[in-house]
């Protein structure tokens, strides 16, 4: 496999530009988690005028909802969840400047429209390594929602978190390409 | 008559569910390193090789392998001449309570399916109950995660749809699912009874171990036939593409109506989390 992509967050228009599908990235600085639960609010927020509980233009969403931290740890296994959920609440989020998602699953054709619109990366995760991608997870803070337990918004300080373009600024789509190369 | 601890029970169900979280099982482990050393995607190698050192922290630190630490299912096989002093189902209740608490296990329960919070020790456990012969009681607990169960399903097939419509059908779930579920996954199929039972068949073949087949030479038969058609789908690791889709297939049948002809599945993520005691 060819060495990963170093990127640090917020993300510019050229960073999410020079990423292709199939690449492997190591992402680090500050990401925010959201699964549909905080979607909702935050589209709900948006509706009324009112300010998001963090500025989106250039940031990563990371759909999560981590365990329990261990006494020790900072945070307890944070793997992604389906990011389909969120794809009714995406394109809005996108249409703001939002500028990259970690999850695991295909997109909507709405959602891989709004990437190409605005220029967005979809991220994908191993679901199921949850344990091991807590390690690059160096700093948490709940910014919103605490109510929602482990759906809250937190904000992620991550160090070369691993991901996979699963979508790409151009259209590309790892999911159709991948399974169409190794269909028998 | 044997008289049980209700403590017992309690103590039991949360180590079954703190083990069930934090080790993967064997079977499972072996069952990666032989695919990942024949799956050809370099993405899918990169993947399968993620979850076996994932296993191994988890095991090592004693932390759950995915923060989905599923929805507490339990199969009670009660003797019929043992006996619980108290209640058993709040025994088992109590014990999912604890185990989620003191072993750090996430909490994904909602009270109420539209009006609910979420209830914070993730009961109740769903409990499926039988009663067999002796004086012991076999108790396995099977967290079930959420993006797996959702790519599941029921169809009232017809009689005349045969052996060649539950693959097709299989094989069509499987590629609907695509992503969603994290393959490579474990996929349980029931067919026949009714209904309700069908879903419940579906479950139960979860709890086999990677490799055991039916002991029924035709339905080995086909869920070999399904795996390998399953895995010449090209979904592989985590739906990027590749040649694991699935680990395994499970078949459970039971006798059925004659108008009837019930198939579900059942998908699992790799992790197939099932740990049982006897008592």
């Amino acid at each position: 496999m060819a060495e990963p992509i170093k990127i640090k967050t917020p993300l510019s228009d050229e960073d999410v530009q020079s990423l292709k599908i199939g690449d492997s990235v190591l992402i680090t600085g500050k990401i925010y988690t959201a699964r549909d639960a905080a979607h909702k609010r935050l589209i709900d927020l948006i509706e009324k005028g009112e300010s998001l509980p963090f500025d989106i233009k250039g940031q990563i969403i990371y759909y999560v909802g981590p365990a329990p931290a261990k006494p020790g740890y900072v945070i307890g296994p944070a793997g992604p969840t389906t990011s389909g959920r969120c794809d009714p609440y995406t394109p809005v989020l996108l249409s703001l400047g939002l500028k990259g998602m970690i999850g695991k699953g295909t997109r909507s054709k709405e959602v891989r429209g709004a990437m190409e619109k605005h220029k967005a990366v979809y991220f994908a995760a191993t679901g199921g390594a949850a344990a091991l991608i807590a390690k690059n997870i160096k700093a948490v803070k709940i910014i919103a929602y605490e109510d929602l337990g482990p759906e809250a918004i937190r904000e992620l300080e991550v160090e070369d978190f691993p991901v996979i373009v699963a979508n790409d600024t151009h259209g590309g789509d790892l999911y159709e390409e991948g399974t169409k190369k190794y269909r028998k | 008559m044997r008289e049980v601890d209700y403590n017992t029970i309690v103590d039991a169900v949360a180590r079954l569910c703190m083990d069930a979280n934090y080790y993967l099982g064997d079977d499972v482990v072996n069952v990666l390193k032989q695919a990942l050393a024949k799956e050809e995607s370099e993405t899918g190698k990169d993947i399968l090789g993620q979850l076996l050192k994932n296993a191994e922290i988890a095991k090592t630190e004693k932390i759950p392998i995915c923060q989905d630490c599923g929805f507490a299912v339990v199969f009670l096989e009660m003797g019929e001449d043992a006996h619980v002093k108290g209640n058993i189902i709040k025994a088992i209740n109590d014990g999912v309570k604890k185990g989620y608490t003191e072993g750090f296990l996430r909490k994904s329960i909602v009270s109420d399916p539209v009006k609910g919070k979420n209830t914070g020790d993730n009961t109740p456990a769903i409990v499926h109950t039988s009663i067999v012969p002796g004086d012991k009681i076999k108790i396995t607990v099977a967290p079930k995660g959420g993006g797996s169960e959702n790519m599941s399903e029921v169809k009232m097939m017809k009689p005349a749809d045969g052996i060649e419509g539950v693959k097709n059908f299989v094989i069509d779930r499987v590629t609907r699912s695509s992503s969603n579920p994290c393959p490579p996954t474990v996929i349980g199929v029931g067919i026949g009874g009714t209904f309700e039972y069908v879903a419940f068949l579906a479950k139960k073949a979860l709890l086999r171990d990677i490799g055991q087949r039916n002991p029924d030479p035709f339905y080995a038969d086909v869920e070999r036939e399904l795996l390998e058609k399953i895995n010449n789908l090209g979904i592989g690791p985590m739906g990027l593409g590749g040649r694991t889709t699935a680990l395994d297939v499970f078949i459970e049948v039971h006798p059925r109506h004659i108008a009837s002809f019930p198939v579900a599945v059942n998908t699992n993520c790799h992790a197939a989390r099932h740990k049982s005691v006897t008592l």
